[in-house]
């Protein structure tokens, strides 16, 4: 029974979470409040929980995972700094077609009262296009490239940071929450999305128990759905010749399967999560990290769906769910625990260590079968 | 026609290179002897590292971002002459000395769990530094001066124990490119040179129609040009003949009873090694140790450099490596200053330096893994016989 | 026998030597000895236990990974036991195997000396390792103009191996072999496959040469000229036995054929009823009174295909509707390639036509479309997902071409139907007596004729109308085999479903089909009916030009007229 467990989960899980748990038991005693530290692990699992998702269509394609996540991550970031500088002009049009076709239910108070939540999906309407053609190319590109799909997605990632890094100095924003002040132009490292989405998904819906315990519903819901989708489009038949793909290329081109076209298919689903995910985060996180900000996310995410119990060609939506909890919590937990044992924070170097050995652990792993 | 096809196409990328200085310099404004200046002082200070790269890549173990680890290594071994306070020439070498053992048993950890990667040897020793960073963090930061005792207090951070970030090297400071110091300069200048320090303890060069000065790192460069010949010989050993074996086809050396393996792991030590020494006499030129930083962009801007003279995934030879230093660090040197006069902002040419770094270590990677893919498909073809007597019918 | 005189101790001598891989027996009972200087020639179909021979003399670590083998090796009188290769080169044994082990990028001499190599001596190697000494590059280049002068080419030592023509790759193997000092046994696996006719003939040239100077041979070769010219004795081994062991005078290449792939006395009989009782109208064309019934369900024309290793160059058969068509023939010569380029797995031209109307070829997808279904001869790679479940395997080709086991609306939304593919799935194991824990077990946890058999069911569950099964019985234990081949003839009585069987296995093919076409070289080398003897189709593989030519296309001319009418 117990070894049943034991196999199933995997020695890897289970330390982790033995640790994560004894670091919950631990907290009280050194003075860390419970409800607190689950509440951040909460906020953080929402925030970060649609990026891990993203690793899902690649990893079942057999394209590896994806380190190539920022590429969706400045799609996202794109989004969500268009929907600032056209801010007022998104809602003008939006108060202008619902004055035109004058809808029932959508009058002019409902507009303004709802202008957040317009703005929010004005960044993900944005978003999710640019997302979809930049993945297509990518997707492209790591069909040339079969064998080495994850060291050149992590350099696709990190030069398209790079390559943003000049775009945004030179992009033509105008809007003053967004540009350095001195200049005029030139977008700032960190933008603030108070005033325009900030908490629109966390605080709806949102549960506060007493002051310490906060439930973010409306991200944790958000998450879900976006999860049912995933899953359910893994169920399809796309979704199933994605999976087969994955499994074993050659079975699925004698099945008749595009095995290109699917992994290109799995590449945009990729990058448009990664997308998603971002703006969620951020709105979450309330700032818009620009230039180098998303340069190391992508590994976060890697290392949480792995410590789910991924690997590198078979991953699902529990793993993404434990992982992403598993790996959060020690985030949230070590610099308030271990920083109260030790009096030091080094939740750094246990982030470190622990991403980097999981990453590690899953591609020396021997795959079964070995193919 | 092919040839000449394949010859441009081979040097594509550092004809680039070329291109972008030849616009970029004059828009610098630097002088030549400036230019010059830094430019050996930073083939001085990085050759060493990228020539480190050169023995994987012929054992067919691709671009070994895992140098980082020897960068840490050297960087434990300055800490600790550091805090002994041993200057100068035996500093350097101690340094050297107790980097090496960590060195090889980091290599030797490397070279294993690459061993269990193969044919992803290049993510997995990437992967690897990051996680050998976080050790090496836990080493620097929470043991040291706390399990491992560390005497001298301005090493530590005000708590007590773990390492500052920023840790003084003045000890040997420019001690390796300063030991036999030489100098370059126009002719009057090299006279006043000679008066101000007498002649006996610079070797001065006049060369007539130059205008400036410019210092040499000669002893430095004696090291460099040693560990060249050092290549040249590896490469004729038995050793080396086994790793250009086992790059080119791993069935075939092992069937033949070469130890893949094992040699894979010695590749992999030697490289870590090299980095080691290479990430020493780098911090002696620099001056300072950033304790948690120096080694960070090690791996990237060597990697980079290599590829940049022109260099492949599969194929590096030590003129790759020269041609790289000299034209990375071209455009590392004026593209702040050009990028500032040409648009105003001095961290668009910074930018653009990092987006160049990175765009070529991905397109190499590509340019790899496509060509690799295409040869496959080429031997698989050949394979096939002469079927096509037949086409004509289709 | 205690007196050692090299005169009489033979250099090699197997005793009973016997091996079986998982209960599978692949070699039983093989006794013979080899004097130095002696020519051996070896010949067997494919499967005959030729290369499970040579695995042990060898030493791969194949052999002991799975038990051992039985019985004894001597070399020189003396017992040995090899269980690395290492071992068999220290002892003197020389193996050139049939696919090129060198370095692409190496030159001849570095090939030839790879892991040999000559190095001057130096003071660090004696601190170090040998390792570390560098190579002599002249003397090593003089050993490798020795090495190839003893084979009589001339090839420039400084040659990059990449840049040579495939024979002189195969001379540079050779080359290698006989540079080893202590060589005395070198096995060539059939080493003139890949070269033309004179390099052939300088490589036999180079053999004698060599057997004169004591180096004894054992020569691999489906040409049996070959075999005649060069061997002064042959052995034939059929079903791993030990056939015959005569001085090459005494045989005709006839005899050779026909003891090859002749029935052995002691043979598992696979107990089936020959197809000639079948109540299929169509199936057999001697009873086939008349001409007009005979309708065509495939007819090719001029096919080529690129299929690596077997390469199809021009063929064209007809194939009737309803019946079961075998093609043999040995590996390499292309009678895998016709089913896969039929398929679209490899490029391929040429023309094919199903019932009359062409087909798309290169496109798996058009001739799934057209209710064809294909079992490839390479289960773990092609045919299966071994890491999901059974019932993924069973139905996906289904699902993906025609669309069934989903839910929803077509061309929109549509979502698999688990149920529905279990549903199936079950039917298939029950029918086909699958061995599993369940619907959901992994397919790479079955044993190989139960992979084989989800392979069938796979192919089944298209519901084809044209069925190509490659190697339906490779690898699999007879049990296995006898319900694979029931569970085909069965279909095929049933449905009335045209197969197409590729096989090794002659003996199989002959029992199960009512037509068989041999494929030599790319080409159809005669097509037979299943009732012909033996020795025919013996001939007919070993290259031999046949007999007459109405035998061998046994008739139909008039089918042509009939498919024209067709199309």
């Amino acid at each position: 029974m117990i070894k049943n467990f034991i196999a199933k989960a995997g020695w890897p899980r289970i330390i982790i979470g033995l640790f994560l748990l004894s670091l919950f038991i631990a907290a009280p005693f050194v003075g860390v409040r419970v409800d607190t530290s689950l509440s951040n692990t909460l906020v953080r699992f929402g925030m970060n929980g649609v990026m891990v998702l993203a690793m899902i269509p690649m990893v079942q394609a057999g394209c590896g995972l994806n380190f190539g996540l920022p590429l969706g991550i400045i799609a996202g970031l794109l989004g969500a700094t268009l929907s600032i500088e056209f801010n007022d002009k998104i809602l003008a049009l939006v108060l202008e077609c619902v004055a035109k076709y004058n809808l029932a239910f959508m009058n002019e108070q409902f507009v303004i009262a709802h202008r957040e939540a317009i703005g929010f999906a004005s960044a993900m309407i944005i978003a999710v296009p640019i997302a979809a053609i930049l993945g297509w190319f990518y997707g492209k590109l790591l069909n040339r490239v079969k064998g080495d799909e994850m060291m050149i997605a992590t350099y696709v990632g990190f030069s398209s940071v790079s390559f943003m890094c000049i775009a945004w100095l030179l992009l033509p924003y105008k809007h003053p929450t967004m540009v350095w002040g001195y200049a005029g132009q030139g977008l700032r490292t960190t933008i603030s999305v108070e005033g325009y989405w900030l908490h629109v998904l966390s605080d709806s819906l949102a549960i506060n128990l007493n002051e310490h315990l906060y439930i973010p519903t409306g991200m944790l819901i958000f998450f879900a759905v976006m999860a049912i989708l995933v899953w359910i489009f893994m169920k399809t038949k796309t979704g199933t010749a994605i999976t087969a793909v994955g499994s074993n290329p050659d079975f699925a081109r004698a099945s008749g399967v595009n095995v290109d076209k699917m992994r290109t298919i799995s590449v945009v689903l990729s990058t448009v999560l990664g997308a998603i995910g971002i703006i969620v985060y951020e709105q979450s996180f309330g700032f818009i990290q620009l230039y180098m900000g998303p340069f190391y996310m992508a590994l976060p995410a890697v290392a949480s769906v792995l410590l789910g119990g991924a690997s590198v060609n078979k991953a699902g939506i529990v793993n993404v769910i434990v992982g992403t909890f598993l790996f959060q919590g020690i985030l949230t937990m070590t610099p308030s625990v271990i920083n109260s044992v030790l009096q030091t924070d080094m939740s750094e170097v246990i982030r470190l260590i622990v991403s980097n050995g999981m990453i590690l652990y899953a591609l020396t792993r021997r795959v079964r079968n070995g193919r | 026609m092919r040839k000449l096809f394949d010859i441009i196409a081979g040097n594509a990328v550092p004809a680039i290179f070329i291109i972008i200085s030849a616009f970029a310099i004059p828009l610098s404004g630097y002088s030549a002897s400036y230019l010059i200046q830094e430019l050996l002082t930073r083939i001085g200070r990085n050759s060493f590292l990228i020539l480190s790269l050169l023995i994987p890549i012929m054992a067919g173990m691709g671009l070994n971002f895992g140098m980082v680890l020897g960068a840490m290594a050297g960087q434990i071994g300055l800490l600790f002459v550091s805090d002994w306070g041993v200057v100068g020439i035996p500093g350097m070498v101690l340094a050297m000395l107790l980097g090496t053992p960590i060195a090889i048993i980091l290599g030797i950890f490397c070279g294993n769990i690459l061993n269990r990667a193969k044919g992803r040897e290049m993510v997995t020793s990437y992967i690897l530094g990051f996680f050998i960073n976080g050790v090496y963090q836990l080493f620097v930061l929470y043991l040291m001066g706390w399990v491992i005792p560390v005497t001298n207090p301005s090493l530590l951070l005000s708590r007590g124990y773990g390492v500052r970030n920023a840790v003084s090297l003045l000890g040997i400071r420019g001690v390796l490119d300063n030991l036999i110091p030489t100098i370059v300069a126009g002719a009057d200048r090299a006279k006043n040179f000679i008066n101000m320090q007498g002649s006996g303890t610079f070797m001065a060069l006049q060369i007539p129609c130059f205008d400036g000065e410019v210092r040499i790192p000669l002893a430095t460069f004696l090291l460099i040009a040693l560990f060249c010949v050092f290549i040249i010989w590896f490469r004729k050993t038995k050793l080396g003949q086994d790793m250009r074996a086992i790059g080119q086809d791993q069935s075939v050396a092992d069937s033949a009873g070469i130890a893949v393996n094992r040699t894979r792991v010695i590749a992999i030590v030697i490289s870590t090694v090299l980095a080691c020494i290479g990430q020493v006499i780098y911090l002696q030129n620099m001056g300072t140790l950033n304790t948690y930083n120096s080694h960070d962009q090690t791996g990237m801007f060597s990697i980079a450099a290599l590829l940049i003279g022109g260099a492949s995934v599969s194929k590096a030879s030590i003129t790759n490596v020269f041609v790289g230093v000299i034209l990375f660090h071209l455009m590392f040197i004026v593209a702040p200053v050009a990028g500032k006069n040409l648009i105003g902002d001095a961290q668009i040419g910074e930018y653009f330096r990092v987006f160049v770094s990175y765009g070529i270590i991905a397109i190499a990677l590509v340019l790899h893994a496509w060509k690799r893919n295409r040869e496959a498909e080429a031997s698989r073809r050949s394979l096939r016989g002469n079927s096509n007597a037949n086409r004509e019918g289709e | 026998m205690s007196d050692i005189n090299t005169k009489t101790t033979p250099l090699l001598r197997l005793e009973h030597v016997g091996k079986e891989y998982y209960g599978n027996r692949v070699l039983s009972d093989i006794s013979f000895s080899l004097m130095p200087g002696e020519i051996l020639g070896l010949v067997g179909e494919n499967g005959a236990g030729k290369s499970t021979l040579l695995n042990i003399l060898f030493g791969m670590p194949v052999i002991s990974s799975t038990g051992g083998y039985e019985g004894d090796i001597y070399i020189d009188g003396k017992v040995a036991n090899f269980t690395t290769p290492n071992q068999a080169l220290a002892a003197g044994i020389g193996m050139v195997h049939q696919e090129f082990s060198l370095i692409p990028g190496f030159t001849a001499t570095e090939n030839i000396l790879l892991n040999r190599e000559v190095l001057n001596g130096s003071v660090l190697s004696y601190v170090f390792s040998p390792r570390v000494s560098t190579l002599n590059r002249d003397a090593m280049n003089q050993r490798a103009i020795r090495a190839i002068n003893t084979l009589g080419v001339s090839i420039n030592p400084d040659m990059t191996v990449s840049e040579m023509p495939v024979g002189y790759k195969q001379f540079i193997e050779i080359a290698r072999e006989i540079d080893r000092k202590n060589t005395r046994l070198l096995f060539l696996d059939e080493p003139t496959a890949v070269l033309t006719e004179s390099e052939a003939e300088i490589l036999l040239a180079a053999l004698k040469k060599l057997a004169r100077k004591g180096i004894a041979i054992v020569f691999i070769s489906h040409r049996l000229n070959e075999i005649k010219d060069l061997c002064e004795r042959i052995i034939i081994l059929r079903d791993g036995k030990l056939i015959t062991d005569v001085q090459s005078q005494d045989i005709s290449t006839r005899e050779i054929a026909s003891l090859m792939v002749g029935r052995g006395i002691e043979r598992p009989r696979i107990s089936l009823e020959k197809s000639t009782d079948s109540t299929n109208p169509g199936a057999n064309p001697q009873q086939q009174g008349k001409p007009k019934k005979i309708k065509l369900a495939l007819r090719i024309e001029h096919l080529w295909v690129d299929m690596p290793g077997e390469t199809v160059r021009d063929v064209s058969l007809d194939i009737r509707k309803g019946e079961i068509f075998g093609i043999g023939g040995l590996a390499g010569h292309g009678k895998l390639g016709i089913p896969n380029g039929i398929m679209g797995l490899y490029p391929a031209g040429g023309n094919v036509r199903l019932f009359g109307k062409k087909l798309k070829l290169n496109r798996p997808r058009s001739a799934l479309n057209r209710k064809m279904a294909f079992v490839s001869e390479d289960r773990r790679s092609v045919g299966l997902l071994l890491d999901e479940a059974l019932f993924w395997n069973v139905t996906f080709t289904a699902m993906q071409v025609q669309g069934r086991f989903l839910l929803g609306i077509p061309g929109i939304f549509q979502i698999r139907n688990e149920l529905a593919m279990r549903k199936e799935t079950r039917k298939f194991i029950e029918a086909l007596d699958i061995k599993c824990t369940g619907t959901g077990q992994k397919a790479g946890e079955l044993s190989g004729g139960n992979q084989q058999k989800l392979c069938l069911a796979k192919a089944f569950a298209l519901r084809p109308e044209i069925l190509l099964v490659c190697e339906p019985t490779r690898g699999i234990d007879i049990g296995a085999k006898t319900i694979v081949l029931n569970t085909l003839k069965e279909y095929n009585r049933e449905h009335g479903t045209t197969i197409i069987i590729t096989s090794s296995e002659l003996e199989e093919l002959r029992s199960v089909c009512d037509r068989v076409a041999i494929v030599g070289d790319g080409k159809i080398a005669g097509v037979l009916p299943a009732t012909s003897p033996a020795e025919d189709f013996g001939m007919l593989m070993m290259g031999q030009k046949f007999l007459d030519p109405e035998t061998v296309y046994g008739a139909l001319p008039s089918e042509n007229a009939n498919a024209n009418a067709n199309s």
